[in-house]
């Protein structure tokens, strides 16, 4: 076990996997000489050489297409889109072939590829920088979409997802890139397509994935030690597929939902995960389903309104608060509670 | 080879390569030659039957969505995939029976996939635009028009990323040339000097518009200038020029110079075989009835004379019969089960993987509610 930052776990795992599989080759911009942008990257164009990192222009759709086709011949590459915003100009690529090739041909050719990039605001990078649009990705069959929080997290999901045949898209997130945790030592992946219980309580179910599953473990902390109270909290990991087994069992023990998203509300992320509790909870549920979502505008970019556009910790709490406080009133009018 | 009159000054041919002035004295010609131009009259017309069954498919509810036929394209395509070695890769687009059926894949499995059976070459997954078949190297029809530029880019990455020397080929419509991938594809491959050979096929429309009105240097081949990548344009009525260009842009990508080769062809139907074309004058529908590949290269044939009157016939019924075989094989070719319908979801199973039918439910459906809220 060492102490790492996510930005180190991420460089560690991708130099081990470049040392351990010569198939395995970075590409993408500013990645070599530049060492990245927000530098994941660093010293490894020193150590491999240009074949194994290969800088490119500034053409998403042309070298995140040239990563697929380099894939369906049974290289690994892994891209970095620098931000998840750029992605959009390698969306048919993405969409239309990476994710369509292993189906559309009869499984007849697999892409194992992998994509990296980071979502997130609050870094005064403005509208078009901001973004969280990860559903995109999340939406399409044949797309695996991973989404760690935590150091050890995206070490073990960067493994799973670099060994892994299909296609992943590997959210990261600028605000996470500096926080530090616990990282195994061993090279164990962990699996897509589960979520995590990161934290078990009895008083409700808190929701979240990438920076808001840190938000969710940092407010659930902070609940317990000033009122005491129980939070479940729930790390989605990964987007597609998506593990409503873990949430809906979550729910059947605390009666009560809070989703907490990066992203827009309306057709978000959280719609979807309000749902599944919907179709897999309903006789459960002591109050609806709350969810806590950027503001619905192109992210400003002055600090004030970006402020008040992202979901703050209190954000959160309060949301917290409502639900219990329509718990309490729900279990009041039936006369009783469910423990 | 420049047939100038074709074009009507439209669109240019080019001035360049134009070896076959040498050649045309049938005195000259070796055995070889006359073999290799049977063949290809052998191949021309198997396309043009096979094409043509398939139409007839299509009207007859065998074959459905879009269809896109090679006719008038066939010179391009057998003189092209010539070029080719088996190890060599193709990438092309939704314009491909042709194709597949000349990387020596069974015609039987290429109607079989049009009639979206099991036994077809992307076992009905894919249909009429992506056939694919990994042992023939056929790495994909593509639908979305310059789609598989970038992918055919990454593929002949891989090949230099290993030191192999396959070579991928790369073909695409005249509307690609207008398309974003197609230029960052073009980029890419001469910054990193790889193995690839693109073809435009240019049959001079894009579904109804024009090459003069969609591209503003309508020279197509021009445009791997801007990337310092060697190109020609070629008549692609002539199967035996198209080979030929054809094994230079392969032998320049062999050699780590990606190269651009425009093939200027015709297209005797509409964009699909439910396109009536009715944006073409009667005179261009008659000029291009006229330039017919195939009936210019059996005229040339016979005029040299490699064939006669029943060779011709002989040559046609062979093409027929083996067109009607593969219709009669995709028919009895067995409808995929429902049951198969998520075989296909991942390469790497995964937890939690989505196999819910439309009608199904997430979850068990919730039970009656009755008062007993509490456990």
């Amino acid at each position: 076990m060492s102490i790492m930052t996510y930005r180190q776990a991420l460089h560690d795992t991708l130099r081990a996997e470049m040392l351990r599989d010569e198939n395995v080759f970075l590409i993408g911009e500013e990645i070599g000489v530049f060492e990245g942008s927000y530098k994941i990257t660093a010293g490894l164009l020193a150590e491999f050489g240009e074949r194994r990192v290969r800088d490119t222009p500034i053409a998403e759709e042309g070298f995140t297409g040239a990563a697929i086709g380099a894939a369906m011949l049974g290289l690994r590459p892994v891209v970095e889109i620098m931000t998840i915003n750029f992605s959009l100009l390698a969306l048919d690529q993405i969409v239309n072939h990476a994710a369509k090739i292993y189906g559309m041909f009869g499984g007849q050719a697999k892409v194992p590829l992998v994509i990296r990039t980071p979502g997130g605001g609050g870094q005064q990078l403005g509208a078009t920088h901001s973004q969280n649009i990860e559903l995109y990705y999340a939406f399409v069959p044949g797309m695996k979409v991973v989404a760690p929080s935590t150091p050890a997290d995206a070490k073990a999901l960067l493994l799973a997802a670099i060994r892994d045949d299909d296609p992943v898209l590997f959210l990261e997130n600028l605000a996470l890139y500096n926080t530090k945790g616990e990282v195994p030592d061993d090279d164990t992946p962990a699996p897509i397509g589960k979520a995590a219980v990161t934290r078990a309580g009895r008083d409700i179910t808190l929701i979240g994935y990438s920076r808001m599953a840190y938000v969710a473990s940092k407010v659930a902390e902070e609940l317990a030690e000033s009122d005491g109270l129980d939070i479940e909290v729930i790390d989605l990991r990964s987007l597609r597929p998506l593990d409503r087994e873990t949430l809906i069992a979550s729910v059947k023990k605390t009666h009560a939902a809070v989703v907490l998203e990066d992203d827009w509300l309306t057709y978000g992320i959280g719609a979807e995960i309000a749902a599944s509790i919907s179709d897999g909870a309903f006789d459960y549920l002591d109050a609806p389903v709350r969810r806590v979502a950027m503001a619905e505008v192109p992210m400003p970019y002055t600090k004030v309104l970006e402020t008040a556009a992202l979901p703050s910790n209190d954000d959160v709490v309060n949301a917290i608060y409502q639900t219990l406080d329509a718990v309490g009133q729900r279990r009041q009018k039936v006369g009783q509670g469910h423990d | 080879m420049t047939d100038n009159t074709r074009t009507k000054g439209k669109a240019p041919t080019p001035k360049a390569a134009s070896p076959n002035a040498k050649r045309t004295k049938s005195a000259e010609r070796t055995v070889a030659e006359g073999d290799r131009n049977l063949k290809f009259y052998r191949d021309m017309m198997l396309i043009r039957r096979f094409e043509e069954r398939a139409a007839r498919g299509y009207t007859e509810a065998l074959i459905g969505g879009y269809c896109h036929l090679n006719l008038g394209e066939e010179a391009a395509v057998v003189g092209l995939m010539c070029a080719l070695r088996e190890t060599d890769y193709l990438f092309t687009n939704y314009r491909e029976h042709g194709y597949a059926i000349m990387r020596s894949i069974d015609p039987n499995r290429v109607m079989a996939e049009l009639y979206g059976r099991v036994d077809g070459v992307s076992k009905g997954w894919g249909g009429s635009m992506h056939m694919f078949d990994l042992t023939h190297r056929l790495l994909g029809g593509y639908g979305i028009v310059g789609g598989q530029v970038p992918l055919a880019t990454g593929a002949a990455l891989a090949i230099d990323y290993r030191g192999g020397d396959e070579i991928v080929m790369c073909t695409m419509g005249d509307g690609t040339a207008n398309v974003g991938a197609f230029h960052e594809s073009l980029n890419l491959a001469a910054l990193w000097n790889l193995p690839i050979a693109y073809v435009i096929i240019n049959n001079r429309l894009g579904m109804g518009t024009t090459v003069e009105k969609a591209s503003a240097e309508p020279e197509l081949y021009k445009r791997g200038a801007a990337y310092r990548i060697a190109s020609e344009r070629v008549d692609g009525l002539d199967p035996i020029l198209v080979a030929e260009a054809a094994t230079r842009a392969v032998a320049s990508a062999r050699a780590g110079k990606p190269y651009l080769l425009e093939v200027v062809t015709e297209r005797l139907r509409g964009h699909s075989v439910v396109d009536p074309a009715k944006y073409r004058s009667a005179e261009e529908v008659a000029l291009v009835k006229e330039l017919d590949p195939v009936h210019t290269f059996a005229s040339r044939l016979v005029a040299e004379g490699l064939l006669d009157e029943q060779g011709l016939a002989r040559i046609d019924e062979e093409a027929t019969a083996r067109a009607n075989e593969a219709h009669a094989f995709a028919e009895a070719s067995a409808q995929p089960d429902p049951s198969t319908l998520f075989d296909y979801n991942y390469a790497t199973p995964v937890a939690n993987d989505s196999r819910r039918l439309p009608g199904e439910p997430l979850f068990e459906p919730a039970p009656r509610p009755v008062p007993e809220v509490d456990e």
